[in-house]
């Protein structure tokens, strides 16, 4: 295997990593937003709770993709921020104010008026970046950032409109936006020993799961006449269709533990889920960066860059790997004391 | 505006916004292990108290610091696609190596915020010290990166675009150096300045609680060192500058012609039309002696520059001598606490020289975003110095204006709530001699 497609690999590691750790924090956000009944305010804490000493960590997986996207696919990197400049404006305001939000609520002072406003604009946040995001790869994906290169120069709707604003893109954006609910909702399953506190959240596992099944057919439908790539990669090849069930059978175990309460299997079964989704995404558009032309080899970086990323990784690894396992050891491991002590 | 006048201004704002947050990430972990230290061999409770609160600050700049930082790395590529596909493979590197240091700084830092009953004494002191620890790298290695736009090495080009590239050459260029240790000092200077402004100012208000004397120790002790040396490693880039961006020099000390025994003009207006300074206070021989060290020695001018590759030079120049002024100021008090301090005379008792320690405090902020700008203005028209125009980087998309504004609300909103934030956590602080809470109750 190339260097190049070592590192696109790790790319999509990264994502996935974002997507199991920074995608469940947005999720809290919603569920933030969606706190409802007479233990709201506990759903809420228990959220923040959740949250508060992992958010930092979790969101740098996203800033790692990008950085390795553009030191190893500068190429890649320049055509996608080009036509998807709007809605990754879109994204970044809304990872500053969540970020900051979060923060203010945290360490702004006392519970009032103040800090609830902090909460309102945390899960609004929340709601808009993973509908963004979702677009953004969907965009991708379809093969129309690809494409944008034929729109004439002076149409700005072709070259930064059409690319995202079209039903497929948008589609994963709610799929991705329910993917998260989904995570959150089902880890939140087991950061509380509390039982209707946790049966909350089970009910909010559920719904949420049904509903990332709904998102992906409606994907699925609209990929079959805007992304004929994405379809032949998800549906046409030979090892789609086994893929295929093997996600659809996770999909359905992580539901049925979750109605026969068995939360740490749920917990696993969602987290497989999403990681095969996006595999399964990467798969199709194998080996293509930015489908329908621009191949991972044809993006890359020169040998060189690749090699010392490449050494730069697995040095990080050695540090890296230790100091997360300790951070979540610390904080998610079964021994959980009560939280926010420095409040 | 133009477009490529907006891409600047969002790129100057998000830098200038994000770099004050940088620079608290940098020096900040390091005041609070400090406290936190002393707490624990002394037992003195008032530490710990300070620790825990110096934290609570820190918590709201290392997000907003967070975040602001994902921002730029996303607007490299919104606003200068071109420089990012022709320098991505070159300076990706040190990026990369950030984005390491900053997996790290956020782990140790969830760690030192939440983990006070969590993990052991030593535990904690340790995660401090590797958020203080990776906080300076993560500025090292992205000074790197600018320092390689400079000072432009490591590929070579072959029409119009690189190639036989040397990531490990770009990390080295030649303004590395130099910027980095200026960077690294101001972080330590400027906020330690900051620090010990407000508690002096708060003890100047009546406040005499140990909590702000020990505070202001303890900021002091981080910043007056660094102080002291900054002129020093200024002296040091300014030799580099002088050496590989006679441009920039030219334009920072207002010194239109080629000539032997150039002198250091103070203030003044540059004025580019006339060829000459107006209203400035020349001194002869300095530049000359500052930039080669040697009162002979030639120091090209602006005439050897195309008229087309002048940066703007009224804005240069009076940054950099607002720098340089803010610079001389804070080392002189930064001598006067070393010369308190071999006489053991607490800071607390001299009014003067916490007056002094209050004027410092914005100061070495100010240095920041004018040396900055020395630096990114001086480098104009370039993006990449002699290689590619800032104007044939900027993205192709119509309608910049509109996005830039959008970005300026978003910023001046987080600019004010952070302000409003902070000052909270200030005036809550003790009031009296031996106030404080129990450590037991949280801070
Ligand atoms: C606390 C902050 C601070 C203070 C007190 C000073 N500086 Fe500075 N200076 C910076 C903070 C700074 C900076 C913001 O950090 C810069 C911008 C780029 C860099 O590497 O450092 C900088 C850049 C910078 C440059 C341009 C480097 C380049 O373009 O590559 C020169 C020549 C100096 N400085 C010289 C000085 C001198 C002679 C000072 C004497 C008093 C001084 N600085 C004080
Ligand atoms: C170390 C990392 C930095 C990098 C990689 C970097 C990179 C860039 C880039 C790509 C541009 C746009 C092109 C240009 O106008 O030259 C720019 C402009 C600018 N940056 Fe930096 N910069 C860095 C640090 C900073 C900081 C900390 C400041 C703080 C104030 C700053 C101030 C500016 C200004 C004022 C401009 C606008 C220049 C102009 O429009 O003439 N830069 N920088
Ligand atoms: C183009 C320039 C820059 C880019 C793309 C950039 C990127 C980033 C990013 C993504 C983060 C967030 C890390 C996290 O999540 O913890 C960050 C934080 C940080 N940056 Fe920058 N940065 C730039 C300029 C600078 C400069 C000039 C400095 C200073 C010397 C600096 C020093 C830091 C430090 C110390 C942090 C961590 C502290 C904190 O989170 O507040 N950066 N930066």
């Amino acid at each position: 295997m190339s260097a190049a497609t070592v590192l696109a690999g790790t790319l999509v590691v990264a994502l996935n990593a974002y997507v199991l750790l920074g995608g469940a924090d947005f999720g809290g956000g919603v569920w933030d937003l969606l706190a409802r009944g007479p233990r709201a305010e506990s759903q809420r804490q228990l959220v923040a709770q959740a949250i508060g000493p992992v958010w930092e960590a979790n969101h740098v997986w996203l800033i790692l993709a990008i950085v390795l996207l553009f030191t190893c696919f500068p190429a890649a990197f320049a055509r996608i921020v080009v036509p998807l400049n709007l809605p990754l404006t879109g994204m970044l305001i809304g990872i500053v104010l969540r970020g900051s939000a979060f923060a203010f609520r945290g360490y702004g002072g006392d519970r009032d008026a103040v800090q609830r406003r902090w909460g309102r604009v945390f899960a609004m946040a929340s709601l808009v970046t993973p509908l963004l995001l979702g677009t953004t790869l969907g965009a991708v994906a379809s093969g129309a950032v690809g494409g944008v290169a034929t729109a004439a120069p002076g149409d700005f709707a072709a070259r930064y409109l059409a690319p995202w604003l079209a039903p497929f893109p948008l589609s994963v954006g709610v799929f991705t936006l329910a993917c998260f609910a989904f995570l959150a909702a089902t880890y939140l399953t087991l950061e509380t020993t509390d039982g209707p506190l946790r049966d909350d959240f089970r009910r909010r596992a559920l719904a949420s799961g049904v509903a990332v099944g709904a998102a992906a057919l409606a994907g699925l439908l609209a990929a079959g006449p805007a992304a004929p790539l994405m379809r032949h990669g998800l549906l046409g090849s030979g090892w789609a269709l086994p893929f295929q069930l093997a996600t659809g059978v996770v999909a359905l175990t992580a539901l049925g533990a979750l109605v026969w309460r068995r939360y740490a299997l749920a917990r696993r079964c969602a987290v497989l889920q999403v990681s095969l989704v996006l595999w399964g995404w990467a798969w199709s558009q194998y080996p293509y960066v930015v489908p329908p032309d621009l191949t991972i080899e044809a993006a890359a970086a020169p040998t060189v860059t690749l090699r010392l990323v490449l050494a730069a990784l697995v040095l990080g690894a050695l540090v890296l790997v230790p100091s997360l396992f300790y951070l979540f050891r610390v904080f998610k491991g079964s021994d959980r004391r009560s939280a926010v002590s420095h409040q | 505006m133009s477009d490529l006048l907006a891409a600047r201004f969002q790129m100057a704002m998000s830098l200038a916004f994000h770099i004050i947050f940088a620079v608290v990430g940098i020096a900040m972990p390091v005041m609070m292990v400090v406290a936190e230290h002393r707490w624990r061999r002394t037992g003195d409770p008032v530490y710990l108290d300070l620790a825990k609160r110096w934290a609570r600050g820190t918590a709201i700049l290392f997000a907003v610091g967070a975040v602001s930082g994902t921002v730029l790395s996303f607007e490299l590529g919104l606003l200068w696609p071109t420089f990012m596909r022709f320098a991505g493979a070159i300076i990706g590197m040190p990026f990369s190596l950030e984005g390491f240091a900053f997996f790290t700084e956020a782990i140790f830092l969830g760690v030192y915020l939440y983990g006070w009953e969590r993990v052991s004494a030593r535990a904690h002191l340790f995660a401090g010290a590797m958020v203080a620890a990776s906080g300076a790298l993560s500025g090292v290695f992205v000074v790197t990166a600018n320092a390689w736009m400079n000072t432009p090495t490591g590929f070579d080009l072959v029409n119009g675009a690189p190639v036989n590239v040397r990531p490990v050459a770009a990390m080295l260029s030649a303004a590395a150096p130099a910027q980095v240790l200026h960077m690294t000092l101001a972080a330590y200077a400027a906020t330690g300045f900051a620090v010990a402004g407000i508690h002096a100012f708060l003890i100047l208000r009546g406040r005499r609680a140990a909590f702000h004397r020990h505070a202001l120790t303890i900021a002091l002790l981080v910043g007056a060192p660094a102080a002291v040396l900054q002129p020093i490693s200024g002296d040091y880039a300014a030799a580099m500058v002088a050496r590989h961006q006679p441009a920039k020099l030219a334009a920072m000390e207002s010194l239109f012609h080629t000539q032997r025994h150039a002198p250091i003009v103070l203030g003044g207006w540059p004025d580019a039309s006339q060829r000459r300074t107006r209203f400035g206070v020349p001194l002869p021989y300095a530049l000359s002696l500052l930039a080669f060290h040697d009162p002979n020695a030639t120091v090209t001018g602006l005439d050897s520059v195309p008229r087309d590759q002048w940066p703007n030079l009224p804005a240069v120049h009076l940054s950099f001598d607002v720098m340089v002024a803010c610079g001389t100021y804070m080392a002189i008090v930064g001598l006067w606490t070393a010369w308190l301090a071999r006489r053991r005379t607490d800071f607390a008792r001299s009014q003067r020289f916490l007056l002094a320690v209050v004027i410092g405090a914005p100061l070495g902020f100010i240095a920041i975003e004018t040396g900055w700008t020395v630096t990114e203005l001086g480098r104009q028209p370039w993006i990449i110095y002699g290689v590619l125009r800032t104007a044939d980087a900027v993205t192709p998309m119509p309608g910049q204006p509109w996005r830039t504004g959008v970005f300026a609300l978003v910023y001046v909103f987080l600019a004010i709530v952070v302000t409003v934030l902070l000052s909270r956590q200030i005036v809550r602080s003790p009031m009296h001699t031996g106030e404080f809470r129990t450590p037991g109750g949280g801070a």
